[in-house]
C-alpha cells in the first residue's frame, strides 16, 4: 500500500528514482575534486598550518604564551573547548533524538551532522589536552591507570574527571554510530567501483556488506538501541561540561540552570553549524533535491526554539542572581553587562536572544541566505557567550587588588585557527571521499515521500 | 548437489513486490535462502521466519556489566586502595560517582552491542562478501533460493518466480 501524504511536503525533490539516489551520492566520491573543493581545501590547511606553526610553540614553550594570567586562569582555550563540544551536539541529536522521534527529516542530514559531530568533538578534546601543559602525558594522568604514585588514582569527586569520561564516551558511541550507518553506503560504493583500488578501500570499509534481510533486522534493531543510548548521552555530555563551572564556588557559574542552559546551547550551536556546512554542500555538491526547503525550514525553527530557550536561560540568571540576594552574584551580572568586557555580553545578547527571534518570520526562515548569514551570527554569538561565562566571572577577583583583564596573544588566536583549520580539512576530507547523504536511509523514504509517483516505475 | 552453491535469482524493484513475492514462494512450498535488499523492507523479517533480535539483550547486559565495573572501581579506588579527604567529604560516597557510573554504562552497552551484532552478522574488514547481483546495493531487491535445499524441480520453481512478477530471473553459481 502507498501512502502519499497530501499535507507534509516530499523530503526529497525532483522525481528521484531510487538509482538517482546511488547515482547523486556516489558522484561526488566518484569524480575529481571539484575547483570550488581544492579552493576550500586550500583555505583550510592555511588555516592549519599557521595554527600549526603556533601550536608547535605553545608546545614546545608552554602555555604561558597565552595571555593568561594569575587571575583569569581560563579563557580562550576553555572558550574553544566548550564552543566546539556544543557544535558537536549537533549530529548525534539529529540521528538519535529525531529517530526516536521518527522525524524522517533528518535522513539528508543526519551522515553530515554525524561527521560535523566528530570532528568537533576532536576538536574539542584538543583544548584541555593543550591546557594541561603537557599534551603527551595527559591520557595517562587523566586515566584511572595503575602508576608508580602509590597507584594514586584519579579524583572521581571532580568534574572535570567526568568530562574525560564523558567526551571520550561521547566520541566513541558517535563514530560508532556514525560507521555503522556508512557501512551500507560503503558497500554502495564499492559495489560501483570501477578502479582496483577504491574497490579495495571500499571494501574493506563496507565490512563485506551484502544487505541480507537478517542483517538488516539486526542492523535496524542496534541502529534504535544506539539512538536510545545516545540520546540521554547527548544530554549529559553538555550537563557534564556544565558541571566544570557549576559545581565551583565563582560568582557567575555557580547557578543551577547551567546544565539545561548549556544543553540548550549547544543544540542551538550546532544546528547552527549544521546549517552553515549544508548550505555549502547543498550549493556545490548539487543536493537541492536532497536538503530541501522544508529541510532548512525544520532546522531554523529548531534553532529559533533553542534560541529562545537560551535568551530565558540569560534572564533567568539576572532574576536568580538579584533574588538569591547575594551582593557578589549581583555584581558578577552587573558587571557582565556593564563591566569592561560590556561589548562581549552585548555581542552575546544581539548575535543569540535577539537574532534568532527573526526566524518568526516563515519569509526569513525559508530564506537561503538568510539562513546561512543568521547560522554564522549565532555561532559567533554562542562563542562569545563561553567567553562572557567564563572571563567576565574571573577577571574581577574575590580582591579588588587581583583584578585584572584577559587579553589574547597570537597563541590564543593560533590554536583557535589550528582547531577550525582541522575542522574544515577534516569535513572536506569526508565530503570528499565518504557518502554525504545516507543513501540507504534515503531510499528506505523514497517511496512514501517523493513527490512524482509515477518516477517510482 | 552441495548446499550453497547454486542458486536461483528473482529480481524486483519495489520492496512491497518483494514481501508479495517471498509469501507465495513459501506458500508455492518453495524454501527461500535469503532476501537481499538496498534498504531495509519492513514485513519481510516476518515473512521469512526470522525471531526479534536478542541484541537489546546483549546491550543491556554489556550495560550493567558497566555499572557494576564503574561503581565497583570507584569505590575500590577511592574508599578502599586509597582513601583521600577532598573538601572534608566523605572517601567514597555514591552521588559524584554517578556521571562516571553513567558514561561508562553507555560505553560499554553500545560497544558491547555493535561488537556482537558484527561478529554474529560477520561483519569484517576482511570479508568478501557473496555477491548475488552486483545492483543489489542500488535499486534492485533479490530473493535468493538455494537449489539444493528445495525439493522441488527447477522448473517448478521457475514457473513460481514467474508467477511473482519477477522482473528478471537469473541463476547463480558460487564456486
Amino acid at each position: 500500500m502507498e501512502v502519499i501524504s497530501s499535507v507534509r511536503p516530499p523530503l526529497v525533490t525532483g522525481g528521484k528514482t531510487i538509482a538517482d539516489v546511488s547515482e547523486d551520492i556516489c558522484k561526488q566520491v566518484e569524480a575529481k575534486p571539484s575547483k570550488s573543493w581544492m579552493m576550500g581545501m586550500a583555505i583550510s590547511l592555511t588555516a592549519l598550518a599557521v595554527g600549526l606553526y603556533a601550536t608547535i610553540m605553545l608546545l614546545w614553550e608552554g602555555i604561558g604564551v597565552w595571555g593568561l594570567n594569575k587571575t583569569v586562569g581560563w579563557a580562550w582555550d576553555i572558550t574553544n573547548f566548550v564552543w566546539w563540544v556544543g557544535i558537536g551536539h549537533a549530529g548525534t541529536l539529529i540521528s538519535a533524538i529525531l529517530l526516536l522521534f521518527r522525524q524522517k527529516w533528518r535522513m539528508s542530514i543526519n551522515r553530515a551532522a554525524e561527521a560535523m559531530t566528530i570532528f568537533a568533538v576532536i576538536c574539542a578534546a584538543m583544548f584541555p589536552g593543550f591546557h594541561m601543559g603537557r599534551l603527551w602525558l595527559g591520557f595517562y594522568w587523566a586515566l584511572p591507570l595503575p602508576n608508580t604514585f602509590g597507584s594514586l588514582w584519579v579524583n572521581f569527586n571532580s568534574p572535570l574527571l567526568w568530562d574525560v569520561f564523558a567526551i571520550s564516551t561521547y566520541f566513541t558511541v558517535s563514530l560508532v554510530f556514525w560507521y555503522i550507518g556508512l557501512i551500507p553506503d560503503f558497500a554502495t560504493i564499492r559495489d560501483r567501483a570501477k578502479n582496483k583500488i577504491s574497490k579495495i578501500i571500499y571494501g574493506a570499509l563496507s565490512f563485506g556488506w551484502d544487505g541480507a534481510a537478517r542483517t538488516w533486522q539486526r542492523y535496524e534493531s542496534v541502529a534504535l538501541i544506539l539512538a536510545g543510548l545516545a540520546t540521554p548521552l547527548v544530554l549529559s555530555v553538555h550537563t557534564i561540561v556544565s558541571f566544570d563551572f557549576a559545581t565551583s564556588v565563582i560568582p557567575g557559574w555557580h547557578t543551577t540552570i547551567f546544565p539545561p542552559y548549556f544543553v540548550a546551547g549547544a543544540i542551538f550551536s550546532g544546528f547552527a553549524m549544521v546549517m552553515t556546512l549544508m548550505l555549502v554542500a547543498r550549493h556545490v555538491m548539487g543536493l537541492k533535491d536532497y536538503i530541501t526547503v522544508y529541510h532548512i525550514e525544520m532546522m531554523n525553527t529548531i534553532i529559533l526554539v533553542t534560541g529562545s530557550i537560551v535568551g530565558i536561560a540569560y534572564l533567568t540568571e539576572y532574576f536568580i542572581a538579584w533574588y538569591s540576594g547575594v551582593p557578589a552574584e549581583q555584581y558578577a551580572f552587573y558587571n557582565r553587562a556593564t563591566g569592561p568586557y560590556w561589548w562581549a555580553y552585548w555581542t552575546m545578547m544581539t548575535c543569540n536572544v535577539v537574532s534568532p527571534q527573526l526566524f518568526w518570520f516563515k519569509k526569513i526562515r525559508t530564506s537561503i541566505i538568510a539562513s546561512f548569514i543568521l547560522s554564522i551570527v549565532v555561532n559567533i554569538g554562542m562563542w562569545f557567550e563561553r567567553f562572557v561565562i567564563i572571563v567576565t566571572s574571573l577577571h574581577r577577583d574575590y580582591l579588588p587588588s587581583s583584578w585584572a583583564m584577559f587579553y589574547p596573544t597570537f597563541y590564543d588566536v593560533g590554536e583557535f585557527l589550528f582547531s577550525l583549520g582541522f575542522f574544515f580539512t577534516s569535513f572536506l576530507l569526508f565530503a570528499k571521499f565518504f557518502p554525504v547523504v545516507n543513501i540507504a536511509e534515503v531510499k528506505s523514504i523514497l517511496k512514501s515521500t517523493v513527490s512524482d509517483k509515477k518516477s517510482l516505475k | 548437489m552441495e548446499l550453497n552453491k547454486n542458486f536461483i535469482l528473482g529480481v524486483y524493484s519495489d520492496p512491497d513486490q518483494v514481501v508479495k513475492a517471498a509469501r507465495h514462494l513459501l506458500k508455492s512450498g518453495v524454501k527461500i535462502h535469503e532476501v537481499y535488499s538496498p534498504f531495509p523492507v519492513h514485513g519481510i523479517d516476518d515473512i521469512l521466519g526470522y525471531t526479534r533480535s536478542r541484541l537489546p539483550v546483549v546491550a543491556f547486559l554489556f550495560g550493567a556489566a558497566g555499572t557494576i565495573l564503574a561503581l565497583l572501581m570507584q569505590f575500590w579506588m577511592m574508599g578502599i586502595d586509597w582513601p583521600m579527604i577532598i573538601g572534608g567529604k566523605n572517601f567514597a560516597s555514591l552521588p559524584p560517582f554517578i556521571p562516571v557510573t553513567f558514561e561508562f554504562t553507555v560505553l560499554l552497552s553500545a560497544l558491547g552491542m555493535v561488537g556482537t551484532f558484527m561478529i554474529i552478522s560477520d561483519l569484517k574488514p576482511y570479508k568478501k562478501p557473496r555477491i548475488f547481483d552486483i545492483r543489489i546495493t542500488d535499486d534492485k531487491h533479490v530473493i535468493a533460493i538455494d537449489l539444493a535445499a528445495n525439493r522441488l524441480e527447477l522448473k517448478k520453481i521457475r514457473s513460481v518466480l514467474a508467477d511473482t512478477d519477477a522482473e528478471e530471473i537469473n541463476e547463480k553459481n558460487f564456486e
